[in-house]
């Protein structure tokens, strides 16, 4: 399977092929971890969420897409409207393209990417930053205070955040030695009797940590949603936005909820390994586990106070993952020679 | 504790005193009136980051607990609270046993309606037409339910308990014209329950 990559054409049949394939499932896994977060948040605040429309509410999101996409499309009067249009397509197409390098497991010797590009985890980082355009430009754009406050809100939060998550992974690639996202995932050891993968937060538990804060900050949720902060903020840079181009945001922020959850399973929890269980139903398994982390924290913790979220970026969560690099370098030379 | 409940009256401990070993307020903590400023942190005692972990994880079990508990919600449509069974709903117009309306057209709860939403017609009865046991029968009976605040005024002063107020409360319809309620609807039978519930210790 792995071989037709190197076929030219092959290699062009299967990306085309990956590319409808992955657009379509991450679309439709988008949709569910909207409905899992209703149910789930329900369920935390002991009612049942969405359960009207389908099976247990399964097609909720289908009426609730075609309200929002039958909605005007409404443009406020003395804006930038190009700006006010690209920005949330900047939002989605960053989200999505993240997902262009991330391998899935099919089977136990069969995965699936559509690009695999030997400095994957960097991409990932590149395209993520890509969302704070999205946010700067549409909270620009919409001629709002509000927006406007939320987009550079957005922007402060996700530099200071970007560097702690950046430096969080850095022990990871000094232990296996590669950025590409498969070698990560298929990093072995030979402890003794044990020969094969294992979940990288064994070797970089405080790496775990800080990725786990940075991410629920770098895709703007809950405790972290500045940006958004309904009470002071109205919607932040979503105020003015309705109908598809405030869906085009949402979906964003869903992918991207998938995508770093994906890349915690990758990353720190082997990825598709998981003892004898099928690989794509544990990668799956392992990202619906972080999905329900991030749902858990929104539906437990009130969002931060910004300065609180300031002093937490810079001055514990940089220098500890500037700490974990250090130490981890010192404690390679110290083993490996 | 004793401390806080012996100084009652008097102004609280100072915030020294107020705070246990180990800079943990002690519990239960002393009132305070208003304005009064919160109880210092003791000398010394210093936010630890192991206190603070434990207090998220605090908060993290508190919802994952109520996540697994059982729901309070009702879904509605399906499943409906429990109502008295003196609930006052929707009217309904009684007969005898033979057949024969109870209503004698006296007028008494179309007096009594504080909102005046009773309209009652009497005519003769005949032996040819007789409609209920009196001289007279309600030949109109309407209410205007958009007007009616189910008071229960009528029932009381219906001096043949010809009209009861039922336990339906959804009465949501479609057009003005619909709410005005007429003998033909209103003669609809009781739901059995009710009428059991009248014929041992309801009105007779």
């Amino acid at each position: 399977m792995n071989q037709i990559y190197n076929d030219p054409i092959g290699h062009w049949v299967v990306v085309t092929v990956a590319i409808a394939l992955l657009l379509f499932v991450v679309l439709t896994a988008t949709a569910y971890t909207v409905w899992f977060e209703r149910v789930a948040l329900g369920h935390i605040q002991r009612r049942p969420g969405p359960n009207r429309v389908g099976p247990w509410g399964l097609l909720q999101l289908a009426a609730d897409g075609v309200k929002l996409a039958f909605k005007e499309s409404f443009v406020p009067a003395e804006t930038d409207k190009l700006l006010f249009v690209i920005a949330p397509t900047i939002a989605v197409a960053a989200a999505f393209l993240s997902w262009a390098v991330i391998p899935i497991g099919l089977w136990y010797n069969v995965q699936y990417w559509i690009a695999d590009v030997n400095v994957g985890v960097l991409l990932i980082f590149a395209f993520s930053s890509l969302n704070v355009y999205a946010i700067v430009i549409g909270g620009y754009a919409s001629n709002n205070k509000y927006s406007l406050l939320g987009g550079l809100r957005s922007a402060a939060q996700l530099i200071s955040y970007e560097m702690a998550l950046g430096l969080s992974l850095v022990p990871t690639f000094m232990i296996v030695g590669s950025l590409r996202l498969r070698d990560i995932v298929d990093y072995t050891v030979h402890w003794g009797w044990y020969n094969g993968p294992i979940p990288l937060i064994l070797l970089t538990p405080i790496g775990f940590v800080i990725y786990l804060m940075a991410a629920v900050a770098e895709t703007n949720r809950a405790p972290f949603d500045l940006p958004e902060a309904e009470q002071e903020l109205i919607g932040g840079f979503l105020t003015e936005y309705s109908g598809l181009k405030f869906v085009m945001y949402y979906l964003a922020e869903y992918i991207n909820m998938i995508t770093v959850s994906a890349l915690a399973a990758l990353l720190f929890f082997a990825g598709w390994y998981l003892w004898i269980v099928p690989p794509i139903l544990a990668f799956l398994l392992k990202i619906v586990l972080f999905l329900f982390l991030y749902i858990w924290l929104r539906g437990t913790f009130p969002r931060l106070r910004y300065d609180m979220l300031m002093r937490l970026g810079w001055k514990v969560l940089l220098p500890l993952a500037i700490a974990n690099v250090i130490v981890t370098g010192i404690v390679l030379v110290a083993t490996q020679g | 504790m004793s401390d806080s409940e012996k100084t009652a009256g008097t102004p609280p401990p100072q915030p020294s005193a107020a705070s246990g070993e180990g800079g943990r307020p002690e519990h239960p903590e002393p009132l305070r009136r208003p304005g009064e400023a919160l109880p210092g942190k003791p000398e010394g005692a210093r936010s630890s980051v192991a206190g603070d972990v434990a207090a998220l994880a605090g908060g993290l079990k508190t919802t994952l607990t109520e996540f697994f508990r059982p729901q309070v919600t009702l879904g509605y449509p399906e499943d409906k609270s429990p109502r008295s069974e003196r609930y006052r709903g929707r009217h309904y117009l009684r007969r005898y046993d033979n057949g024969l309306e109870r209503c004698i057209g006296c007028e008494l709860c179309a007096a009594a309606c504080p909102v005046g939403c009773i309209l009652v017609i009497a005519a003769e009865n005949t032996d040819e037409n007789r409609v209920s046991p009196g001289e007279r029968y309600a030949k109109t009976y309407e209410i205007n339910m958009l007007r009616c605040i189910f008071c229960g005024y009528c029932e009381d002063a219906c001096p043949v308990q010809a009209i009861v107020l039922g336990p339906e409360y959804e009465l949501s319809d479609t057009s003005r014209e619909k709410f005005i309620y007429t003998k033909e609807k209103l003669l609809e039978p009781l739901p059995p329950d009710v009428q059991a519930r009248l014929d041992t210790k309801g009105p007779k």
